[in-house]
């Protein structure tokens, strides 16, 4: 596979509440920073455009298609959705360019979940006979997760305060994040569970924007003189719907996706991982491998900002735009979908 | 430079208003598991799961891909969903084929549905938008205004639709998948049907129907552990634009030309209507039959519904280039999967296995679809030739 050029990614604040603002609005700064920052006037610049968005979030059949408007296609333009993460999104661009049909491609990612409530909406996910009915949320599945996890043995409930200890430091330097700050381990297990073992801390904020990349073949990002990150493998995996059937202290698709994307080709340096919950981080961070030399989330994560449809697209371009910057040679980017993880994608991006 | 693909094995389900005997999951393995056996595979043949379908709202169950992972055998494996709207089944079979084009994966399946009877697609679509004026139309509402204005300006025929309607489901009965199988059907019937949007009848509207559609794309070294013909992926094209703009084009939008003109240079037609054989195209009310004539130049502009009133775009009149062959949009309407069953109708025909409904030695088709404010296109060029 060629390797393929990140050369921006930008993306909006983490706010609770957008306000009066749509999507389109959320969409088109975004957007236009991200083609600014490639040196691109407009998206007739790029061969191809990608996004990710989730029609539930809005309450409306068709959120991706107001979508369009924000960009600029008249002309009209090549483009596609993928109703997942824009990290699915990027993938479909990553093929696009793997079989020559575009050198380069804008990706988008774009969710207002503040209408809604998220953790029940998200329910909607399960299977609709056997699962939905029973009305379980995100966090109750999460809940059950982290609960397997300790019971296993090897961790402890200091450990996911530690986690939400270092995410709100690390995102004292991201002036994205809606949530920073400095905490210890014993003031955070002071709080009163939410739904046991988890915390409210343990639990990501939810969060309304947006986040935009622009991808091109290597060649085309030299040609443009722009400094760049390279995406080197990438894979993504999902496992069984059925949480029963799942150890869920493990989590074997981002084994596999890990081992096929070439993380343990070289050591890495830095890594983003998509964990909504505390306890998803240390699950990912041994299904990767990476020991404690390795930094994590650098950005703060997901517990500091989520902008759902757009968390994992972000990881990319939060590791990308360190590697830009030369903080960091090699990392990994990770971004999941489902409940309890069901479905996980691993990229690993390099310095040019 | 893209590897060559080819469609190696196709399944459908029969559609009908309502598949109580199954799940959505059920449906779907269904669909997947024609297309293996038509294939001569095993789900371990596969690589990767593609999966499309039109809003979640039509079933209630958000990023259903989670769900049917289990029923379509992808545990382990990547799974992608897609969503473009109506021309979703469409995007869906080319984003498939990039799957294999790209070199990445050797032998992907690809599978849309609508499971319609599980919710309302009506109401689906007239959900109010946030910030924006409630147009509470749905399709036939949003697209009737439209197709006056072609009326107005070509100076069709009031029966140019009517003739349509009859035609596509006279296909249809050739067709044992077709959801409308009426035997009856004249164009005294269609005409006598409620008006429904005017000049939109009931029988010129396209059903509502419980469906899956499944594919199995494979790269060219893998063609031959199959055994049926293989349908080559000549030419894919998607292209998009706003719902709304200042001077949009909307009887014979510009997406839809340059989608057409793509997908045409990428597959050497020069004239389309010499050039293919045949052309399954995404056409929900009649009126769309002389609409998409124009725009993916069949025929002049204005001159769309000459071919449909000629008999040219009909098998049962012998025309020259049968259009729909397998009754259409018009006579089963699985909402997600529709573009799809566009798209592998093509390739039934180019693979010589459409059955009563197959066009004598068909070996160059157009698949198609569209969607949204027909603002977003898919289509594809295969041929039972490699190029």
């Amino acid at each position: 596979m060629q390797d393929v050029a990140i050369v921006s990614f930008v993306q909006s604040d983490c706010v609770r509440y957008a306000g009066a603002q749509n999507e389109v609005e959320l969409i088109m700064p975004v957007v236009q920073a991200a083609l600014k920052e490639a040196g691109l006037s407009s998206v007739q610049d790029v061969d191809f455009t990608c996004s990710g968005s989730c029609d539930y979030q809005q309450g409306a059949a068709f959120a991706f298609v107001a979508g369009v408007d924000a960009l600029g296609a008249v002309p009209p333009i090549k483009e596609s959705h993928v109703e997942m993460d824009a990290a699915w999104a990027l993938y479909e661009s990553w093929l696009k360019i793997q079989m020559g049909q575009a050198e380069s491609a804008l990706i988008y990612g774009f969710g207002k979940s503040s209408p809604g409530e998220l953790s029940n909406v998200l329910s909607l996910q399960l299977d609709p006979y056997y699962l939905a009915p029973l009305g379980v949320d995100t966090i109750s599945l999460a809940a059950m997760q982290a609960r397997s996890l300790l019971e296993a043995g090897e961790v402890s409930e200091a450990d996911l305060a530690e986690v939400v200890v270092n995410s709100r430091a690390n995102a004292k330097n991201n002036p994205h994040a809606q949530l920073s700050g400095d905490f210890t381990v014993d003031q955070l297990l002071a709080e009163p569970e939410m739904v046991s073992p988890l915390r409210k801390h343990d639990c990501c904020p939810i969060s309304d924007g947006a986040a935009a990349m622009v991808i091109c073949t290597v060649e085309k990002a030299k040609a443009m003189g722009k400094p760049y990150a390279v995406i080197k493998g990438i894979d993504h995996r999902i496992e069984t719907h059925h949480v029963t059937l799942r150890d869920l202290s493990r989590s074997p698709s981002v084994e596999i996706a890990a081992e096929k994307a070439g993380v343990h080709d070289a050591p890495v340096d830095v890594a983003e991982i998509y964990a909504p919950f505390s306890h998803q981080e240390i699950i990912v961070k041994r299904a990767l491998g990476l020991d404690d030399s390795v930094v994590i989330n650098p950005s703060g994560g997901v517990l500091a900002g989520h902008l759902f449809m757009a968390s994992g697209l972000s990881r990319v371009g939060e590791v990308a735009k360190r590697i830009i910057a030369g903080e960091y040679k090699r990392g990994v980017a990770h971004a999941t979908s489902g409940p309890c993880l069901q479905q996980n994608m691993i990229l690993v991006l390099e310095s040019m | 430079m893209a590897e060559l693909a080819a469609v190696v094995g196709i399944g459908q389900t029969k559609y009908q208003t309502k598949r109580i005997d199954v799940s959505i999951a059920g449906l779907v393995r269904e669909a997947a598991m024609n297309a293996l056996n038509d294939a001569g595979l095993v789900w371990d043949d596969i690589d990767a799961v593609i999966l499309g379908k039109a809003p979640d709202m039509f079933e209630g169950v958000v990023m259903p891909e989670l769900y049917l992972t289990d029923a379509l055998g992808c545990n382990g494996k990547p799974m992608i969903r897609v969503h473009t709207a109506g021309s979703v089944g469409g995007s869906t079979a080319i984003v498939a084929a990039s799957h294999v084009q790209s070199g990445v994966f050797k032998r992907v399946l690809t599978v849309t549905f609508e499971k319609q009877s599980e919710s309302n697609a009506m109401w689906a679509l007239s959900n109010p938008q946030p910030f924006s004026p409630h147009l509470n139309a749905g399709a036939g509402g949003y697209f009737a205004p439209i197709i006056r204005e072609y009326i107005r300006r070509s100076n069709a025929p009031y029966d140019a639709g009517i003739k349509v309607a009859v035609k596509d489901r006279l296909h249809a009965l050739k067709n044992p998948l077709a959801h409308l199988q009426l035997k009856d059907i004249s164009m005294e019937m269609v005409e006598a049907s409620p008006m429904l949007w005017d000049p939109l009848r009931f029988l010129e509207s396209c059903p509502s129907s419980d469906g899956a559609c499944a594919m199995v794309i494979a790269h060219e070294d893998l063609v031959d552990e199959s055994p049926g013909k293989p349908a080559w992926i000549q030419g894919a094209a998607m292209r998009s634009e706003p719902t709304m703009y200042a001077g949009r084009e909307q009887v014979s939008p510009h997406a839809g030309r340059d989608c057409a003109k793509d997908v045409y240079a990428q597959a050497g037609i020069t004239d389309p209507r010499k050039d293919f054989d045949c052309a399954e195209v995404y056409v929900p009310f009649s009126w769309y039959e002389p609409m998409w004539l124009e725009n993916l130049g069949f025929a002049e502009p204005g001159k769309g519904w000459e071919l449909t009133m000629s008999g040219a775009t009909s098998l049962d009149e012998g025309g020259d280039i049968p259009w729909n062959c397998s009754g259409g949009v018009l006579s089963s309407n699985a909402i997600g999967a529709s573009g799809m069953i566009r798209f592998a109708e093509a390739a039934r025909q180019v693979r010589g296995s459409a059955e009563d409904h197959q066009v004598e030695g068909a070996k160059k088709a157009l698949g198609h679809a569209y969607g949204g404010g027909a603002q977003f296109y898919a289509m594809w060029v295969v041929g039972s030739e490699k190029h």
